[in-house]
Order: structure tokens, then C-alpha cells, then sequence
């Protein structure tokens, strides 16, 4: 057992403008150890570890690598200590092979062909299957990700940064990337592991530091505390269990997709193939799949951004408009709530009851051309009130609110026009805890009130936790929906990771 | 040294940053005086004050902010929907040859109907000059920065062909101009003794206009979330087309008001030049005007003086006509610079210490 921490960190800190980021923050990580940095949004966690890899220098504190005082310049200089980073969001080129874009990463000097068998090799070790002559385009995003672990691996790194590594993948391939990255620490590698998911962590770490508000709140053996001890320190206040809602039995069809084919706009994006849903008044349905698997495409051709071939392909409320656009959808009741909050979902340069105007252009807050702004702020007003939004008044700018809070207002926006249908992509994507419960409470309450919902979701948990039937997208096929109650997690991972059910589950 | 983005841009620096952009221009102007060997406090005084000391110079200042205000609403309103009309030249020069023909064709006949049709004829000719570069953009995507800008060079040559061609003054002498329009196809005078058409009544117009487009309906929202957020718009069903279709007619249409208002004002028959680069200048009233309308009024006005005042430096000081364009483009720099200092600011030295 060595006793000289891999990594020690002490009272960093870092400020942005008015935004304390890291607040003497004090992170011990040893040889060998598998250590979470747990958090919620905005807790500090992607400034603590830009801070480790190099990427922004903290204002105090000191580093040391190995008991040695280090400063770490930039980037290069991590990887030269030995640290190595798999981010959330990876920078390949799609163009080139994995073995190009390794050699990107590792500077000039190796031939292709001998990296290419250098990768083999590694990748064999580690159990990660990848092929270094396949292009990146061709790749699925768990595949994708093994080539940037391989990329930070062929580097022999000490210690090696994963930022929430799981949520791309199939609950199988997170099996997989876990026992790959305890067969590293067995090795001596230290891993830092960043997440707000307790169960990853409580299956896999050793020790987790906790952090809230920039501040660290607390540590802890994850394996021998309870989640919901955990959850309290990450929110700091204690988790109200949902309210169970009595819903009613689903009624008929408000949203129906029929053999919805649709070829991708985007050179790397998913074609559509032969898509068969029905979203019937007063449930749930979630649609599960990695992302990537034309889950994009879906909700645009749903919402009307692109049209369908066929003008049955698409019906809302007994209506068929696969031919017609996304204002026309809406005047039959469909609503929809986007991934993007900013730049989508809201404009983020216009206040509270301009974004209220968005999508109600319809209603009467419009008259003669028009904009009753009086009643326009009303509305805002009554969306903040009952979604207990956080803003500084109906005239605050949307870029001033927390992803949350943006979030609530525009679910708020998009249930107060009274849908038929609402469909929500990635609800509570970003999201603190306590948003995430009320934004879920909002979609029960609005199923139990007759609305169909149809959920996009790459969070299982999620998907298990609120919908009544659930579907898997993979390749741009849909599987059948199918009740939560008959079906289970391993099953799902199936099919998001492409295995056809027996019974021929998924058309191809 | 480094730019560092401010935690909040100050209000009030975005309404003054204009006021010192035309001080600091003021002060260009008198250091380019001075080098050219001028008395600078003479100079400025011609330039800035000498223009508005009667009521003719008054009513020229009247004259000449009237088509730079027409086409600078236009091209904020393009602007608010990421819409670059660069080409209010060539749209304005185009609604001078539509309803300078129509004048022209109209000949003395008729009766009160001679002007309206004649300003229609105007305001169509800017509109389908802007139509094209519409059309271009929406259909294959070509920018209108660079088809609009072209496409002026393209109208003033028309003009030219024009007024040596089949519009020219067969009575002439062979000057290159057509005959003079008849008085039913000319706009009445604002007050006797000045040059001041009811064409400034317009452009008065179009400010509450354009503040209540923008402000206040439906269109004027569509087009600034086109333009602020084009995935928002596509979101919420804001057609993209249909907004640059509308920003480019409404910004030709006016260029085209200003050009026919002109020809059948002041000038009163077609010239193979007509305009002293007004639909380039009108850029800058948008910019300093703040894309907003009464700050475009403001900024019209002063863009007028400096041409009046250009014209005072070369009569009384034999300064060349450059020193206005000098002047011009020194005013939209330090507007620029004063604007990246209001949303940031400099640091000096290395990675300093937030």
C-alpha cells in the first residue's frame, strides 16, 4: 500500500465574474483508487477537474502530483504527468479511422501501422473491441467512447479523468466500462469518476468526495453509505418522495406516428424506418435508445420541423399533418419541449413574456396583428407561479435563469396552452435533483389531466421511473412499446444495444 | 493584452458609446485637419456648425437625412433577422429609374393620379431589386451581403445606359440625362424657398412605424427571434423564408421611396449619378442609431451635417471630398471600438486573477 496520494489538492478555488466556482475546495485521490467526485449541476465538478487537466488555472490553492507541488499549465502538461481525460463529449473527426484520429492526439513520430497494432494490443487487454481501420462515422457512441479511453490508455496514464462517462451508453456497455476500469485500477491507475448517478457510484467506487455550491460538503465510502444520505448531501436538504397520482386508464390515440419513414438531412445523422407509435390520452410513452439513433430525427419529424412524405405518417388528435408544419401541429394540440433550452426552447436574449409568446402566437395574445403584451406578461407571470420558477420577474432575461428554472418555464409555457399531446426530449438533461423531481410531478400531473406525453429520454432511470410504456429506438427503428410492468432493464439494454427479441421485435 | 467579457454590459455605455464614437470622430477629423496644414478649429466649426446657422441650411439638413433615414429602417429591420441588406444603393437607384420612367412615360398627360403611381413604380423597382437577392438566398442559399452589395454596382450601370439610352433627353444636347420631369410627377415642397419635399414626412413616418413594427406586432417578434435564434424560430414554426423575404421587400421598398423621392425632388430628371453613396451611408445611421428608430432619426440627422459640412470643407477650405468619406468611416470605426468595449473589457498582462 503506498501512502503518498496520487493527487492532492488543496483549498482550490475559482471564481468567475460573480460566480464562486470553486470555493477552497480539498480532493485527495491514491494510487489505485477509484474515486467519485459527486455533485449536482453547477456544484463546481467540470471547473474542479478543467482546473486538474490544465484547461483553466484556479485563482488559489495548491496542486500536488505524486507529493510533488505541480502547476499545470495547460493540457499538454497533464498528459505529461500522466493524467488523462475522457470528456463527455468527445472530439473525434467522423471522417477519419480510430487509428488517424488516436495518431491526432498523440503527436507525429509513430506510423499508422504501428500505432494500429499498439491499439490492438491495448484494446485487447482492456476488453475494449474496437477496430483502429474503422472510420469514426461508422462508430456507435459507446464505440466512440472506447476510442477515446484507448486514446488516453496509449498514453499510460496515472490517474484518468472520466466525466460522466455512462450517460451514452447501454446499461450492458456500462457493465463493460466498469470492469475495464477496475481492472485499470487493479493496475495501479487512479481513476476520478464524475457523476451524479449514486447507484454507478456506490457499484464502483471507493471513496467520493461531494461537492455543493462550489464547496466540498462532505466525503464518504460509497458502498457502505446510503443513496439517499448521499442525494441529501448533494442537495442539501432532504428528498420528498413523489406523490402517487391515480391516473386514469389511458384513453384513445392523440399522437400516432404510421410507417414513418424519413431519410436524414445531416450526412452522419440517422435515417427514420418504418416508425409505428401511438401516444394515447392520459399516459406516459418513453422512447429509450443511445443517442445518435435518430431520436433527433423523430422529434423533428413529430413536431412538424420536417415534414413526412406522407400526410398520414404523422396524425395529431385524429387529424393527419405529416405534410404540414410545426405551428400547423400545434393548432391541433401538440406541444413540444426541446432538448435545447437556449437557442430552442427559449431565446435567451428576450425576457420571460416575450419567450411566453414563442409558441402561443395562436391564442389570444395576439389581436390584429398585435401582441398583447399585457397579457403576455400575465401568462409568464402565472407559468412562474405555478411552476415555482425561479427568476427575477416576467421581464427577467431567459439567459439570467438556471437550466432548471428554464426548464420549468417552459414546460409551464408549453402545458399552459393546453395541449393534447406535449412531447418532452431529455426533460431533466442538466438539471438539478429538486428541478428534476418537480419537472416529473408536471408531466404526471399532466397525463393524469388527459394529455398524451411522449417522453425521449437516454436516461433509464428516468424512463423506468415515470412512463407506462416504453419503446427503444436503435438505427432509426423503433421497437413496440411495450408496458413497463413486462418488461426490465436487461431487456431494454437489449434493444438499445441492437439485439433483434424473438418474435422479430424490431423492424428492420 | 486581452479582451475579457464583462459579467453585465452597462445600459448606459450602450446608449453613450454612439455620443463618444462621434466625439472621438470629431477629434479624428481635427487631427486630419491639422495634418493636412487647415486651422482645425475652423474647419470643425465649417463642418459641424457653419451647415445649421440658417434656415437653408436647416432645410438641406432636412433634405439630405430624409433618404438616409428611409433606407437605414429598412436595413435595422433586416438586421434584427440576421438579414444584410449591404445594397440600399442599388435598390434606391432602382426605384429612381422605376418611377423616373413612369414619370417620364406618363408624360404631361394626366392628373393627380401622375404621383402616386410614380412613387409606386419607386418603391416596386427597390422592391424587386431586393427580390433578387431574396429570391437568391432563399433558393440557393447565396448570401445577400454579397448579392445586395453587387447588385448596386449592376443598378447604377442600368442608370448610366439609361439616361445615354432610351431615357436620355433627346433635346439635350447629348448630355447623358433624361428630360425633366413634369411638375404632376414631382413632389410638392415641404415650404416655399426650400428644396424639402413631403418625401421628409415619410421618412418622419417611418420611425413610429418602424419602432411599432418591431416593438409591438407579431411580424416585427417573428423577425427578431429569425434572427436572434434561428433554432427557436424553427421551434416555434417562424418560417425563416418568409422573414427574409419581408426584411428585404420592406428595406428595398424604402430604398426604393428614397431613390424615386429624390429624382422626383431635388434633382427633378434622371442623372447618370444620383445619389452621394446614401444607401451605403445609411448603414452607418443603423449601426450608430443602434438599429433602434429615433436613435436612427438622431443619427440620420448627423450623417446628413457631415455631408452638408463636407460640402462647406470643399468650397470654403478646398479640403477634397475623401476627407467626408475619411470622416464617415472613422465615425463607424470608433463606433465599432466603443461597442467591444461596452460587452468587454482589456486586460493587460497574462492570465490574470479573476
Amino acid at each position: 500500500m503506498e501512502f503518498t496520494p496520487r493527487l492532492d489538492l488543496r483549498g482550490i478555488s475559482k471564481r468567475y465574474g460573480a460566480t464562486q466556482a470553486n470555493d477552497g475546495i480539498d480532493l485527495r485521490v491514491m494510487p489505485g483508487e477509484i474515486h467519485a467526485l459527486l455533485g449536482e449541476n453547477g456544484a463546481g465538478k467540470s471547473t474542479l477537474v478543467k482546473i486538474i487537466y490544465g484547461v483553466v488555472q484556479p485563482d488559489s490553492g495548491t496542486i500536488a502530483w505524486e507529493g510533488a507541488a505541480v502547476r499545470i499549465a495547460d493540457p499538454n502538461a497533464a498528459r505529461a504527468l500522466g493524467i488523462g481525460m475522457v470528456f463527455q463529449h468527445f472530439s473525434l473527426f467522423e471522417t477519419l479511422t480510430v487509428a488517424e484520429n488516436i495518431a491526432l492526439g498523440l503527436g507525429a513520430g509513430e506510423s499508422i501501422a504501428a500505432l494500429s497494432a499498439r491499439i490492438a494490443e491495448v484494446a485487447a487487454r482492456y476488453g475494449l473491441a474496437v477496430d483502429p481501420g474503422r472510420h469514426v462515422h461508422h462508430l456507435s457512441v459507446g464505440e466512440r467512447q472506447r476510442v477515446e479511453i484507448l486514446r488516453c490508455l496509449l498514453q499510460a496514464p496515472r490517474l484518468l479523468i472520466m466525466d460522466e462517462p455512462t450517460s451514452v451508453l447501454t446499461p450492458q456497455e456500462v457493465e463493460g466500462l466498469f470492469a475495464m476500469l477496475r481492472r485499470l485500477a487493479a493496475e495501479g491507475c487512479s481513476v476520478l469518476y464524475i457523476s451524479h448517478k449514486l447507484a454507478e457510484i456506490r457499484a464502483l467506487c471507493d471513496g467520493a468526495t461531494v461537492l455543493r455550491g462550489g464547496r466540498v460538503v462532505g466525503s464518504c465510502v460509497p458502498r457502505e453509505t446510503a443513496p439517499s444520505v448521499m442525494a441529501e448531501m448533494m442537495i442539501g436538504r432532504a428528498l420528498a418522495a413523489p406523490a402517487a397520482i391515480a391516473r386514469p386508464a389511458a384513453g384513445g390515440a392523440v399522437l400516432e406516428a404510421r410507417g414513418l419513414s424519413l431519410a436524414a438531412d445531416d450526412p452522419f445523422g440517422t435515417d427514420l424506418r418504418d416508425i409505428n407509435l401511438d401516444v394515447r390520452a392520459g399516459e406516459i410513452l418513453g422512447i429509450a435508445g443511445v443517442a445518435g439513433n435518430g431520436q433527433k430525427e423523430l422529434l423533428a419529424a413529430l413536431t412538424g420541423e420536417r415534414l413526412a412524405a406522407e400526410q398520414g405518417s404523422v396524425v395529431v388528435a385524429g387529424t393527419a399533418c405529416g405534410r404540414r408544419g410545426a405551428a400547423a401541429r400545434r393548432r391541433l394540440g401538440l406541444a413540444a419541449v426541446p432538448e435545447e433550452r437556449l437557442g430552442r426552447g427559449a431565446v435567451a436574449e428576450l425576457s420571460l413574456t416575450e419567450n411566453a409568446l414563442l409558441t402561443g402566437t395562436d391564442g389570444g395574445l395576439v389581436r390584429g396583428g398585435f401582441v398583447d403584451f399585457a397579457g403576455l406578461r400575465r401568462f409568464a407571470r402565472g407559468v412562474i407561479d405555478a411552476f415555482r420558477v425561479v427568476a427575477a420577474g416576467a421581464e427577467a432575461p431567459a439567459s439570467s435563469l438556471s437550466g432548471g428554472n428554464m426548464q420549468k418555464f417552459i414546460i409551464g409555457r408549453e402545458v399552459g396552452h393546453a395541449p393534447k399531446v406535449l412531447i418532452a426530449s431529455h426533460p431533466t438533461w442538466g438539471v438539478d435533483v429538486g428541478a428534476a423531481l418537480a419537472i416529473h410531478d408536471a408531466l404526471r400531473d399532466l397525463a393524469a389531466s388527459g394529455v398524451g406525453v411522449l417522453i425521449v429520454s437516454e436516461d433509464l432511470d428516468e424512463l423506468l421511473a415515470i412512463c407506462d410504456r416504453i419503446g427503444v429506438l436503435h438505427g432509426g427503428a423503433l421497437s413496440p412499446p411495450t408496458p413497463v410492468g413486462e418488461t426490465d432493464i436487461e431487456r431494454i439494454g437489449l434493444l438499445m444495444g441492437g439485439v433483434v427479441m424473438e418474435g422479430g421485435a424490431h423492424a428492420a | 493584452m486581452r479582451l475579457e467579457r464583462r459579467a453585465a454590459a452597462s445600459g448606459l455605455m450602450g446608449v453613450l458609446a454612439p455620443v463618444l464614437a462621434v466625439l472621438a470622430a470629431a477629434l479624428g477629423a481635427a487631427l486630419l485637419f491639422a495634418v493636412m496644414g487647415k486651422d482645425p478649429v475652423a474647419c470643425l466649426h465649417t463642418l459641424f456648425v457653419a451647415p445649421l446657422a440658417d434656415a437653408t441650411g436647416l432645410s438641406e439638413l432636412a433634405l439630405k437625412a430624409t433618404p438616409l433615414l428611409l433606407c437605414a429602417i429598412g436595413i435595422a429591420v433586416g438586421v434584427q433577422a440576421n438579414v444584410w441588406n449591404i445594397g440600399a444603393e442599388g435598390q434606391f437607384t432602382m426605384g429612381a429609374i422605376g418611377g423616373g420612367a413612369v414619370g417620364l412615360w406618363l408624360g404631361p398627360e394626366g392628373g393627380w393620379f401622375v404621383l402616386p403611381l410614380v412613387l409606386l413604380a419607386g418603391v416596386l423597382g427597390g422592391m424587386g431589386w431586393a427580390a433578387i437577392a431574396a429570391w437568391l438566398r432563399t433558393r440557393f442559399n447565396a448570401h445577400e451581403i454579397l448579392v445586395t452589395l453587387m447588385l448596386s454596382y449592376v443598378a447604377v450601370q442600368i442608370l448610366g445606359w439609361l439616361v445615354r439610352g432610351p431615357l436620355q433627353d433627346p433635346e439635350g444636347f447629348n448630355f447623358p440625362q433624361s428630360r425633366q420631369f413634369e411638375p404632376a410627377a414631382t413632389l410638392p415642397l415641404l415650404f416655399e424657398g426650400g428644396r424639402v419635399t413631403i418625401a421628409a414626412l415619410f421618412a418622419l413616418a417611418a420611425v413610429p412605424a418602424g419602432a411599432l413594427l418591431l416593438g409591438r406586432t407579431l411580424i416585427g417578434y417573428r423577425i427578431r427571434v429569425v434572427g436572434l435564434a434561428p433554432g427557436a424560430a424553427r421551434y416555434a414554426g417562424f418560417s425563416e423564408t418568409s422573414a427574409v423575404w419581408f426584411c428585404l421587400l420592406l428595406s428595398g421598398g424604402l430604398a426604393g421611396l428614397a431613390g424615386v423621392s429624390e429624382v422626383a425632388g431635388p434633382i427633378g430628371q434622371l442623372l447618370p449619378t444620383i445619389s452621394p453613396g446614401y444607401g451605403f451611408a445609411a448603414i452607418i445611421v443603423a449601426f450608430l442609431g443602434r438599429l433602434r428608430p429615433v436613435g436612427m432619426l438622431l443619427a440620420a440627422l448627423l450623417m446628413a451635417l457631415l455631408y452638408l459640412g463636407g460640402e462647406a470643407l470643399q468650397i470654403t477650405q478646398q479640403l477634397p471630398l475623401a476627407a467626408t468619406g475619411v470622416i464617415q468611416g472613422m465615425l463607424l470605426l470608433f463606433l465599432l471600438g466603443a461597442d467591444v468595449l461596452v460587452l468587454y473589457r482589456i486586460r493587460i498582462g497574462g492570465r490574470a486573477h479573476g
